[in-house]
């Protein structure tokens, strides 16, 4: 059959969706929005300290019940500039490019948060920056990690 | 009851950025009328059907029932897995056990995609974590590419070091008519083009494709009457690791690490590079090719660009990697990790034609996931 002739069906779909948080991402969620501090928890047998906080600890199977404040500073670990446009599921219009995304340790924290860094000149970023977190007005705040509204190089 | 298994039998599509001639159902079709042609049997001699992609690609959450047409699996035992990238390898690895168990003999294994039917990376995104991941992630390359950027600061691996990989495996995938890309390129061909997502560009990243897998699976008294030289299963190995994406390690591919270091002890493998014959590697940008050689246990950290300049994985090199051209040539993820356990049972079995590496009697083909969990399957010449 010729090409011309093939037939496609374009369709948009919108299909809301409705997410628990949890009791621990609650509980982080909720000090972002009201009070601009970070939480993460701590599991009480290889003492690694995770954020988000979360209701198990994988390598050792057990709760980390123990919830702790990290720092709003860390170190960037990894990061890429991204300049290529696709389609955003959380929007369902393109995400603007360039921007910076990025795997923040945070001060007092074992594993890495992802976000965003607001410098996209990769000349500009290195693994070992120090960086901290920019947040949102306390009006914007609405209890999600975009609360946090990037971060920026502190060196 | 358990039994040993070998694949008797392998079929793929010809892979293209876009199959606009076919459905999902027909492209399927393809790849299992390939196969069983290739293993000169008919769908009454299959016992049970496994099937998989990833399906918010083409957003049919209900393959094993849609397809069952295309797949042959009409009133057969039947079942869909879907594991993200390594949704090719788990398929592979399934088919195995259930030829291994004993409980069916024959088993058609097929993976698919059609990566055109929708945004790719919009669609990777909703694998994520809703709460803390999906606002800032950003689909498979900067995945990678935060990798990429914290081994090459590590160790000075520079960006032509990764190109020299791209350059290997776009040369192999000249060799494999069934490849989207057949078209070698140069190291400066691959500096030169454009920057997706620093530091990977568009010619160190694979392309979406749309194809089809299919590979069958026997158990030993079955591979033996129907096959003169099955590529048998010596061992396979799986690890996970982490829940978000900012848990990954990214200093080290530890499921990597751990995979091998099972496997390569259930088999007895001591040297990798002098034993094994030819690798498949599920190695979606062309860093991998780098950091991930090392994970094998091929050479010391920092030390894979001395191996790639110096050809040793080139094809007449000291261990081939991916003769097809790999993913970098042809990537339906659906099918990507099954693609690697079919061309791995190829160079087992002889019969890669234009891309063979002469005399294999170990082939290791891998799977990988976007969040960074590893798949192996060791395939060999003689029953383990």
């Amino acid at each position: 059959m010729d090409k011309d002739e093939l037939i496609h069906l374009h369709v948009d779909v919108d299909l809301p969706y409705r997410w628990a948080a949890g009791r621990y991402g609650s509980i982080m969620l909720k000090a972002l929005r009201d009070e601009k501090k970070i939480l993460g928890n701590c599991c009480p047998q290889c003492n690694k300290v995770y954020v988000p906080p979360r209701v198990v600890c994988g390598p050792c199977f057990v709760a980390p019940d123990e919830v702790v404040e990290l720092s709003d500073t860390g170190t960037l670990a990894g990061y890429s500039v991204v300049n290529y446009p696709f389609i955003d599921p959380e929007t369902g219009q393109k995400r603007p490019v360039p921007y910076t995304y990025a795997y923040i340790q945070l001060d007092g924290c074992d594993s890495y948060l992802s976000h965003l860094i607001d410098e996209t000149d990769p000349a500009r970023l290195s693994p070992g920056m120090r960086v901290k977190a920019v947040f949102r007005s306390d009006a914007d705040r609405v209890g999600r990690l975009q609360d946090i509204l990037h971060f920026k190089i502190i060196e | 009851m358990s039994q040993r298994v070998g694949i008797i039998g392998f079929g793929q599509t010809y892979h293209r950025s876009r199959r606009d001639d076919v459905t999902g159902i027909e492209l399927i079709n393809e790849a299992v009328r390939s196969a069983l042609e290739d293993a000169e049997l008919t769908i009454k001699d299959i016992d049970a059907v496994v099937i998989g992609n990833m399906d918010h690609f083409e957003a049919v959450n209900y393959v094993d029932t849609w397809s069952v047409d295309g797949s042959g699996a009409w009133m057969k035992p039947l079942i869909k897995l879907t594991t993200g990238g390594t949704t090719g390898s788990t398929l592979g690895i399934a088919g195995y056990h259930h030829a291994a168990s004993g409980l069916f003999d024959v088993v058609l294994v097929i993976g698919w995609e059609k990566n055109s039917e929708s945004d790719t990376t919009g669609a990777i995104i909703t694998c994520s974590d809703p709460i803390f991941d999906r606002f800032s992630f950003s689909g498979a390359l900067p995945g990678l590419a935060v990798e990429a950027s914290a081994y090459i600061k590590r160790y000075g691996i520079t960006e032509e070091d990764a190109a020299r990989v791209a350059v290997r495996d776009r040369t192999h995938g000249a060799n494999n008519p069934y490849a989207q890309l057949q078209t070698p390129v140069t190291v400066e061909e691959v500096m030169k083009s454009p920057m997706l997502s620093w530091p990977i560009k568009l010619l160190d990243i694979c392309p979406r494709s749309d194809g089809a897998a299919a590979v069958i699976f026997a158990g030993e008294r079955k591979a033996r009457q129907m096959c003169p030289q099955p590529a048998w299963v010596h061992s396979t190995a799986v690890r996970h690791s982490h829940a978000y994406f900012c848990d990954v390690n990214y200093e080290e591919l530890h499921t990597l690490e751990g995979a091998v270091r099972e496997l390569y002890d259930h088999v007895g493998i001591k040297e990798p590079l002098k034993e094994l014959d030819v690798v498949e590697l599920y190695q979606p940008y062309s860093f991998a090719g780098l950091k991930w050689i090392e994970a094998m246990g091929l050479c010391k950290p920092g030390e894979s660009p001395r191996l790639i300049w110096d050809g040793a994985t080139d094809m007449g090199g000291e261990l081939p990697f991916n003769p097809s051209g790999g993913v970098i040539c042809t990537n339906c993820i659906g099918a990507t990790g099954l693609l690697r356990i079919g061309e791995a049972a190829l160079q087992v079995m002889g019969r890669a034609a234009g891309r063979q590496v002469p005399d294999v009697n170990l082939a290791l083909a891998t799977g990988f996931g976007g969040a960074y969990w590893s798949d192996l399957m060791l395939l060999g010449r003689r029953p383990w």
